[in-house]
């Protein structure tokens, strides 16, 4: 793995399994009395967010402290930023600080790209404008692993599972970032928009595009709805929500056309009655409270294989092996 | 007479598959004797090949007391002492028997006793995962060396080793054959980065 997470591109089918696979173990701390483990005690995650959010940010202190480290939670509003401070003077204070990890949401695309080169630390993105936003496409393979992991390949991947991603394309980092991990596990991964909402360079992406939600809908084993986002819409992409809705939102009667194992998945915050109807965001179909609580054990994973070693984990490729090594009394590992 | 056991060249196996079997056995009626058919057993091995030992455990008193002994798993990376010393690693899997640990006795089940972290991780671990009347110790191997205080309640055999060696646990579930072998390290250090994936 690298040292930082910006992009679900810099990460290797192997480096998404290992995370899935240290996930699935760290969901069970979530069972047990002691929810906590030492493993980043004496650790310092900085959770900087120049952008609103809810569950990202909690998501992650919550990761950050069931691992034991210290988290200072840096929110913009009250902040010298406000007074005017750059990315980078800013960074130069988490640096002086001491930040192992530094979560970072930003509304401008490539900042934690920028960061990264400015903090020892690792850098992870929690969401950077239009551009990506790696852990809840994690989550959300995450989830669907859970799920439908017996449809698909050996390995634990997501192979020859069809995904669908419907709505605001243009303006998702989720959909970008989603498509881009799962493809590489293996999903066939279409999107469904209106055609205003599809950026441009779409047609380079490793998934297929439609306009047609119905006629996509009978052969998904997932569906996730994007959330409209009218804050960063200064002109009219569709005439009108109620036309939105009537063609790309997800309602009873097209959830009936799913297929019995689908399920609805949804990254947050919702739009009820827009893109997902309340009946759909309610129904047993639907794992958006799942993928809340999922993006707990991923964030976990996540920051124990960057912080929790002397470098970022790698991952399994056959080049190690069981053995113990028998000079070194602590780190044979089957050596007791 | 051990001319035709298994094993890489250069590796001296000390146990064979017909070892390790009565080893298994006979740990087992130590711990049924010494828990009184076992009682309030719970028997957890440490990933990766504590886990099979237990399950080998569990069904050997099952079949002598003809009722079946919980058996799971408790995997010790987040604990470990020497996390910070290399890339952070995949996690084993732990597995909790239905009733989990409060109250019962819990025979920690490893391989190989070596140094004692494993151990002392496992003590810890298990801190978190409940609350057990008394926690005992079964290995396969006690090589010596031990850097804490620590020992083994129930030792399969005893193999006076040198740090320089190496002592190599194969099992069948996990290696496809059973058999202890002691080597020696390979000059300029370790070879292989300890890697484990359930």
């Amino acid at each position: 793995m690298n040292r930082h997470l910006i992009s679900a591109a810099d990460l290797t089918r192997d480096d998404a399994l290992l995370i899935l696979d240290t996930a699935d173990e760290l969901a069970r701390v979530a069972d047990r009395p002691i929810k906590k483990l030492p493993t980043l005690r004496g650790r310092t995650v900085v959770n900087l967010f120049f952008e609103d959010s809810t569950r990202t940010r909690i998501s992650f202190e919550a990761a950050a402290k069931r691992l034991s480290a210290d988290v200072i939670n840096f929110s913009v509003k009250g902040s010298s930023v406000t007074k005017g401070e750059s990315l980078k003077d800013t960074a130069l204070t988490l640096e002086a600080m001491g930040a192992d990890a530094v979560v970072v949401r930003h509304s401008a695309a490539g900042a934690p790209h920028r960061l990264a080169g400015w903090v020892r630390g690792s850098v992870v993105n929690a969401g950077d404008g239009g551009h990506e936003h790696p852990t809840q496409a994690l989550l959300d393979a995450f989830t669907i692993r859970r799920h439908l992991g017996d449809r698909s390949g050996a390995d634990g991947g997501l192979d020859g599972l069809k995904i669908t991603i419907v709505g605001d394309v243009l303006h998702s980092r989720v959909a970008r970032s989603n498509v881009l991990l799962l493809s590489k596990l293996g999903a066939e991964v279409t999107l469904v928009a209106p055609p205003t909402l599809f950026p441009v360079e779409v047609s380079g992406w490793p998934c297929a595009t439609g306009y047609d939600l119905d006629a996509a809908l009978p052969k998904s084993d997932v569906v996730m709805m994007l959330r409209v986002q009218r804050e960063r819409m200064n002109a009219a992409y569709f005439p009108s929500e109620r036309e939105y809705s009537r063609r790309y939102g997800l309602d009873g009667a097209r959830m009936a056309l799913l297929p019995e194992h689908a399920v609805v998945m949804h990254p947050g915050p919702m739009n009820r009655g827009v893109e997902i109807a309340a009946e759909v965001a309610d129904s047993p179909r639907s794992t958006i409270v799942e993928q809340v609580a999922n993006g707990v054990s991923v964030r976990m994973a996540v920051l124990y294989l960057l912080l929790g070693g002397q470098g970022p984990a790698s991952s399994p490729d056959g080049s190690q092996d069981e053995s113990q090594d028998g000079s070194h009394g602590e780190s044979g590992e089957d050596q007791a | 007479m051990r001319a035709d056991a298994p094993g890489p060249p250069g590796h001296k196996a000390v146990l064979d598959a017909a070892d390790i079997g009565r080893a298994v056995t006979r740990i087992a009626h130590e711990i049924l004797e010494r828990t009184r058919g076992a009682e309030g057993v719970v028997l957890l091995g440490i990933p990766t090949r504590g886990v099979p030992l237990a399950a080998r455990l569990a069904e050997c008193m099952r079949r002598v007391e003809g009722r079946p002994v919980p058996a799971g798993s408790v995997d010790i990376t987040m604990y470990r002492d020497d996390l910070r010393l290399r890339p952070a690693r995949a996690l084993g899997p732990t597995d909790l028997p239905p009733g989990g640990i409060e109250g019962r006795t819990v025979v920690l089940v490893d391989d190989v006793l070596y140094s004692g972290r494993t151990v002392r991780a496992a003590l810890d671990a298990l801190n978190d995962l409940g609350r057990p009347r008394a926690v005992r110790l079964a290995v396969l191997v006690d090589r010596g060396h031990r850097e804490l205080p620590i020992r083994a309640d129930y030792v399969g055999k005893n193999l006076p080793t040198s740090q320089q060696e190496v002592v190599r646990v194969l099992l069948t579930e996990t290696d496809g054959q059973d058999a202890v072998l002691l080597s020696q390290s390979p000059p300029g250090g370790p070879s292989h980065r300890g890697r484990r994936r359930p």
